[in-house]
């Protein structure tokens, strides 16, 4: 069962288990525009909560993804390291940015669900 | 983000409300309220521009008549030949060149166009400089010339390959025009200024209308089906694979024309021992520049991987650091190459084709090329 919750700064987080799947939501990636690179963090590497952990850049600027909870890089997206350009067709879908295992599930009490999302962003 | 309340002192052009009617996305710049980008996207109106035709609206940029007290060109020529290094009195009537503001220093206070109309010279400007600008004429040429502030002027650039069949079907003189023509034609029956110039690289046209019918023109132009509204965030990738200079980012009060490599845009006829060298801000360090070499210049710089350096990037000579050797002054994507671009200050003794820098890149040192400009070739009808 998969539970997905988004943060403040519009990343997403798709949760099963002990492990959440993270990427940008389709909001975030209109409001960039055209992504021509991404930089995904090191697989192993201890991430905390807010902490910058990979970058977004569109033809214009480059945009922190930070870490929408405290625990380790278990793996990244190799398609999207190959085809940036993935954001903007499936922010939600294929263009996952990274897989953390959630070291601390009290920190997921903090973000907000769909309904709650979708009134952030209106 | 900027705050609501400077929004609304922004200004408009008169293409405002097409703007907003295409869907531009509007932030500020130079003080006025201007698309970034369309629907499109800057990637997809980038390539459009470079396969078909782009219509941009530059009405920020200032429109300066420079008219001649004594009613002939020349005396206007000789007299703005004291505000910049270009050789003025040679711009025949009927065309236009490129040249500078310098001052006392031999930094560059703006990059202009200055256009022989036959009894006076059409000047335009930088939007965030032509205040001072204005100011800059009055102070220096008033004496001789009538400064003509043309603010009922709109100016809308027309570019790319398809730009000269676009303008065909409504000014017939268009096709015969050559890079760097410029004078008054009637354009869909109305008294434009045309040249043929840009700032994209590609072949095109800057058309100055009145105000008022600005929007009934750029309508007529986007009938077109070859015709895309074009952002400034495509004309601002689009000028930097061409390795053009942007004014307050490449060039500034800070940069002579000779470390910013636009020696040639200096006419002989100016330089030391030239018919009528110097009589320019900043004539002696300039020249000095010409005969002496600057200790430093900007070249075009290419990456190796697929991130952007972007301007403020710091560059150095080795991948461990130290002191920084220069700046980037301008980088980011450009669609055409598929690759980042950059341009920046560098020493001289580090300027050579095939040089091996590095730039800051979030802590990162990513290894740069010093690259021939432009980037991406131009496909001007000379």
């Amino acid at each position: 069962m998969t539970t997905t919750l988004y943060t403040s700064d519009h990343e997403w987080l798709a949760i099963d288990g002990d492990v959440a799947t993270v990427g940008i939501t389709d909001y975030a990636q209109q409001q960039l525009g055209d992504v021509v690179f991404v930089e995904l963090p090191k697989v192993g590497r201890a991430l905390k909560k807010a902490e910058a952990a990979a970058v977004v850049e569109s033809v214009k600027a480059a945009s922190d993804v930070y870490a929408p909870v405290t625990g380790e890089v278990l793996a990244t997206n190799p398609e999207l390291a190959a085809e940036p350009a993935l954001v903007n067709t499936d922010a939600q879908g294929k263009a996952w940015f990274f897989k953390i295992k959630i070291a601390d599930k009290s920190e997921l009490g903090g973000l907000m669900d769909e309904a709650a999302y979708k009134a952030h962003t209106a | 983000m900027p705050a609501r309340d400077d929004e609304t002192s922004l200004k408009r052009t008169p293409l405002h409300d097409l703007h907003v009617s295409l869907g531009g996305k509007m932030v500020p710049f130079a003080g006025y309220d201007m698309p970034v980008q369309y629907p499109a996207g800057v990637l997809k109106e980038h390539l459009h521009t470079r396969a078909s035709a782009g219509l941009f609206d530059v009405s920020h940029m200032g429109q300066i008549a420079l008219r001649p007290k004594s009613g002939k060109v020349e005396d206007a020529a000789r007299a703005l030949e004291r505000l910049v290094p270009q050789d003025i009195v040679a711009i025949a009537p009927g065309r236009q060149r490129y040249a500078q503001f310098t001052n006392a220093d031999g930094g560059i206070l703006d990059d202009l166009m200055v256009a022989n109309f036959g009894d006076h010279l059409f000047l335009v400007v930088n939007a965030a400089c032509k205040g001072a600008d204005e100011a800059h004429l009055r102070t220096h040429l008033s004496g001789d010339c009538v400064i003509d502030s043309l603010e009922s002027r709109a100016l809308i650039a027309l570019q790319g390959p398809k730009a000269e069949a676009v303008l065909a079907k409504l000014c017939a003189e268009a096709p015969a025009m050559k890079f760097m023509d410029a004078g008054p034609h009637e354009v869909a029956g109305l008294p434009c200024f045309v040249s043929r110039s840009g700032y994209t690289g590609e072949d095109g046209f800057e058309i100055s209308v009145p105000a008022a019918d600005a929007e009934r023109l750029a309508r007529r132009l986007l009938d077109n089906p070859d015709v895309m509204p074009i952002g400034l965030g495509a004309r601002d990738s689009l000028r930097l694979e061409v390795g053009l200079c942007l004014y307050g980012h490449d060039i500034d009060t800070t940069t002579t024309p000779v470390e910013a490599a636009l020696e040639w845009s200096v006419q002989k006829s100016r330089r030391t021992a030239g018919a009528r060298a110097g009589g320019f801000p900043g004539a002696a360090k300039i020249l000095a520049h010409f005969d002496n070499g600057a200790s430093r210049r900007r070249v075009g710089l290419r990456a190796e991987g697929r991130a952007p350096v972007r301007e403020g990037a710091l560059l150095f000579a080795d991948a461990t650091g130290g002191a920084p050797i220069g700046k980037v002054t301008s980088g980011g994507f450009g669609p055409s190459l598929n690759a980042p671009v950059a341009m920046g200050y560098v020493p001289t003794r580090l300027s050579a084709l095939g040089t091996k820098l590095f730039a800051e890149v979030r802590g990162q040192f990513l290894p740069l090329t010093v690259a021939a400009m432009p980037f991406v070739k131009n496909t001007y009808k000379r």
